[in-house]
């Protein structure tokens, strides 16, 4: 029987031209069926991570994959357990979405190119964009890109998934729809990392939370004991509001930035629902 | 239970939900979770769920669609092959020496009907010249092709790389210093001057891209920058050289088929043979590079290695095409454009397209350097220019608004 799916990652380090970006992270195992967020300040290294695992850039340290040292695999390997989403935008191509999620196939045997395409028009409709199927990418906008290349990460059907930033560039709607794939295909016994900048979002979606700062871990486990005053301010430098809704999850209000308030504090009425309201009686602009 | 037990089990029995969400939301959640539960462990049956925009039936359209758009580039493929050869039967067809019609077609496999003139035409001139005109096209149009991919510039070539500067410089050597590789016969003095050079200049590229990190934006800046220097060099020669061997270097670098034989096709004809199954072999690849380096890395494309070798393939064809017919500008870079046209960016199907399109506009620059000027063969570099730019600019003007 194969080993149950695990992701145990220890003292990873990752130096690119004498300057390291990663010094030597460890994580508590990662097992399947979790959707794990990973979040931090710009710079933290999360991206860093990430291409760590799917082998982008040379990472030394201890990571096993279902007990398997994946820093080790072949880049054919790689690709067949993980499926990565670069933070970059596919280029402006004449390729369609159909094609380019069949080209992130390739590594499969020949001769079952209809099962191939079906599976890939599948995954794409999945996604919510099967009617752009047959559109060249350089006709998509930046979001209906992204979710192409989520289709492009997610066809391989691999057993660990790494996101970086899946809905940076998406509607509500379409974040929601992102997140709750990625809950399914965790929820299927997958592995997912998700690289997400909206906090809220994060603890709503993920089983736990690794939060990165200054190229290392700062804190892992479950959102409520992540996200809290404290680490906004440790991390981010903002001063927060971490409420928590029915659920038990919390979902944070940014005031400003920490320390004494600055001119370009946010402002804090319409928070507050009291104070000077900008325009309007009722605090709300109206045109027209 | 702790959270990782909860966890372990669940992953086992496969729950969808575990953990409370907010209602209404989780229970579309269920009805999809349920209805997508095979989507990722293959099976081409679609599942029977209706969650996203299209049905089972509209996705299957989409699909037999998708199939016709496919159908349809072979088609155009195949189009493009009774293109060239048309082209290259045009080339054939025109000269200063009136051939017949009818006799060069009977002549072709019955030299023995032409009169003996007549079969040192065709078979001495005509021919290896046509048959050169389709093989540098098609060499300087897969490697223009290939080059554009891999390093991701639409306006790499051959050319613009600093490729034909460095053959060029190597023709001068040779024409105003007779300086070259010692142990050949005269004739082959400026040619193999021009494929060292040629080489040696996308060699050197590869030798800088290895030892700072292969990264297209550079690789295009150093090819551009060996180009400039390579120019440098041979104003420099042009400057020293006498008045007759100038001449012999102009002529030379405005590129001429005249000077085909049947040696030369034999040796580009090989260099095209060998490369272009490794070429196809490296499509699927290449297409993925389409869409980025870091998408194409995590689908499992040794990015580095298919760089490495495409650039290896581009250097034997470009070098080996500029260094019998001289500097051809323009079809390497024209002809991958067209080809993506006309089938898209799928190198299944432009790379094919790519050299079809090279060796027909290539054939048909070739008549038109022959019937421009009566009496007069213009040299090819000229006229490719000349000839393409009319056809670029209208499949151009045709797609503008698609790109808008």
């Amino acid at each position: 029987m194969k080993p149950p799916l695990t992701l145990q990652v220890r003292d990873l380090a990752v130096s690119y031209r004498g300057h390291e970006v990663l010094a030597g992270l460890s994580l508590p195992d990662l097992f399947a069926g979790e959707l794990i967020a990973l979040a931090g300040p710009n710079g933290a290294g999360k991206s860093t991570f990430l291409k760590a695992l799917a082998g982008l850039v040379r990472a030394t340290g201890w990571v096993r994959i279902g007990g398997e040292d994946c820093l080790r695999w072949s880049v054919r390997e790689r690709a067949a357990h993980i499926g990565f989403m670069p933070q970059t935008l596919p280029l402006d191509t004449w390729l369609t979405v159909l094609e380019a999620t069949l080209s992130a196939l390739q590594g499969n045997a020949v001769g079952q190119r209809q099962s191939d395409e079906m599976r890939a028009l599948q995954v794409i409709e999945h996604l919510g964009i099967g009617e752009l199927a047959l559109r060249p990418l350089f006709q998509l906008s930046g979001g209906q890109r992204q979710l192409a290349a989520l289709a492009q990460a997610v066809v391989r059907g691999s057993p660990v998934l790494l996101l970086d930033e899946p809905v940076s560039a998406l509607d509500l709607a379409h974040q929601w729809q992102v997140m709750s794939v990625a809950r399914r295909l965790a929820d299927e016994g997958r592995i997912v990392l998700v690289v997400l900048h909206d906090l809220t979002l994060a603890a709503q979606w993920a089983d736990r939370i690794a939060i990165l700062s200054q190229r290392n871990i700062h804190s892992f486990g479950r959102p409520a004991d992540v996200i809290t005053d404290k680490a906004l301010k440790e991390v981010w430098c903002v001063q927060a509001r971490v409420r928590s809704c029915e659920q038990g999850r919390p979902y944070v209000l940014v005031d400003g930035p920490a320390g004494p308030p600055t001119q370009h504090a946010a402002p804090q009425a319409p928070l507050h629902g009291g104070g000077e309201a900008p325009a309007g009686r009722d605090g709300v602009l109206h045109y027209g | 239970m702790s959270a990782r037990a909860v966890l372990r089990n669940t992953a086992v029995d496969h729950t969808p939900l575990r953990q409370p969400r907010p209602s209404g939301r989780g229970e579309a959640r269920q009805t999809q979770a349920a209805a997508s539960q095979a989507l990722l462990h293959g099976g081409t049956e679609a599942p029977a769920g209706t969650h996203g925009v299209l049905h089972d039936s509209a996705l299957h359209e989409v699909w037999r669609t998708h199939r016709r758009v496919v159908r349809r580039r072979w088609w155009m493929v195949g189009s493009l092959v009774v293109l060239t050869v048309l082209a290259g039967l045009g080339d054939l067809f025109t000269g200063p020496a009136a051939l017949p019609f009818m006799q060069v077609l009977h002549g072709l496999y019955d030299p023995d009907v032409l009169s003996p003139s007549m079969q040192v035409v065709l078979w001495q001139v005509r021919l290896p010249v046509a048959l050169m005109a389709l093989l540098v096209g098609a060499s300087l149009a897969l490697a223009g092709a290939e080059m554009q991919t891999i390093l991701n510039n639409p306006l790499a070539e051959p050319f613009t790389l600093g490729v034909s500067s460095c053959a060029a410089l190597g023709a001068a050597l040779a024409i105003v210093l007779d300086w070259g590789m010692p142990g050949l016969d005269a004739g082959l003095l400026v040619p193999a001057n021009a494929f060292l050079f040629a080489l040696g200049s996308l060699l050197l590229l590869q030798l800088l891209a290895h030892w700072r990190g292969a990264h297209a934006q550079t690789l295009v800046l150093f090819g551009i920058a060996i180009g400039f220097a390579a120019g440098a060099c041979l104003s420099l020669l042009q400057f020293i050289a006498s008045e007759d061997a100038l001449q012999q270097l102009v002529f030379w670098s405005m590129g001429s088929l005249a000077r085909a034989d049947w040696q030369s096709v034999a040796i580009l004809a090989v260099v095209v043979i060998v490369t272009m199954p490794f070429s196809w072999r490296a499509a699927g690849q290449l297409t993925s590079l389409r869409l980025g380096e870091e998408h194409a890395r995590s689908f499992g494309v040794d990015v580095t290695a298919l760089r490495r070798w495409a650039l290896l393939r581009i250097s034997l064809l470009a070098a080996t095409a500029v260094a019998f017919v001289g500097t051809v500008g323009f079809v390497g870079l024209v002809g991958p454009h067209v080809a993506r046209m006309l089938v898209g960016d799928g190198h299944r199907h432009l790379l094919p397209a790519s050299v079809l399109i090279g060796a027909a506009l290539m054939a048909l620059a070739s008549v038109a350097s022959k019937s421009l000027v009566t009496g007069v063969q213009l040299p090819i570099g000229i006229v490719t220019a000349l000839v393409g730019l009319p056809v670029f600019m209208g499949l151009m003007l045709r797609r503008r608004g698609d790109r808008a």
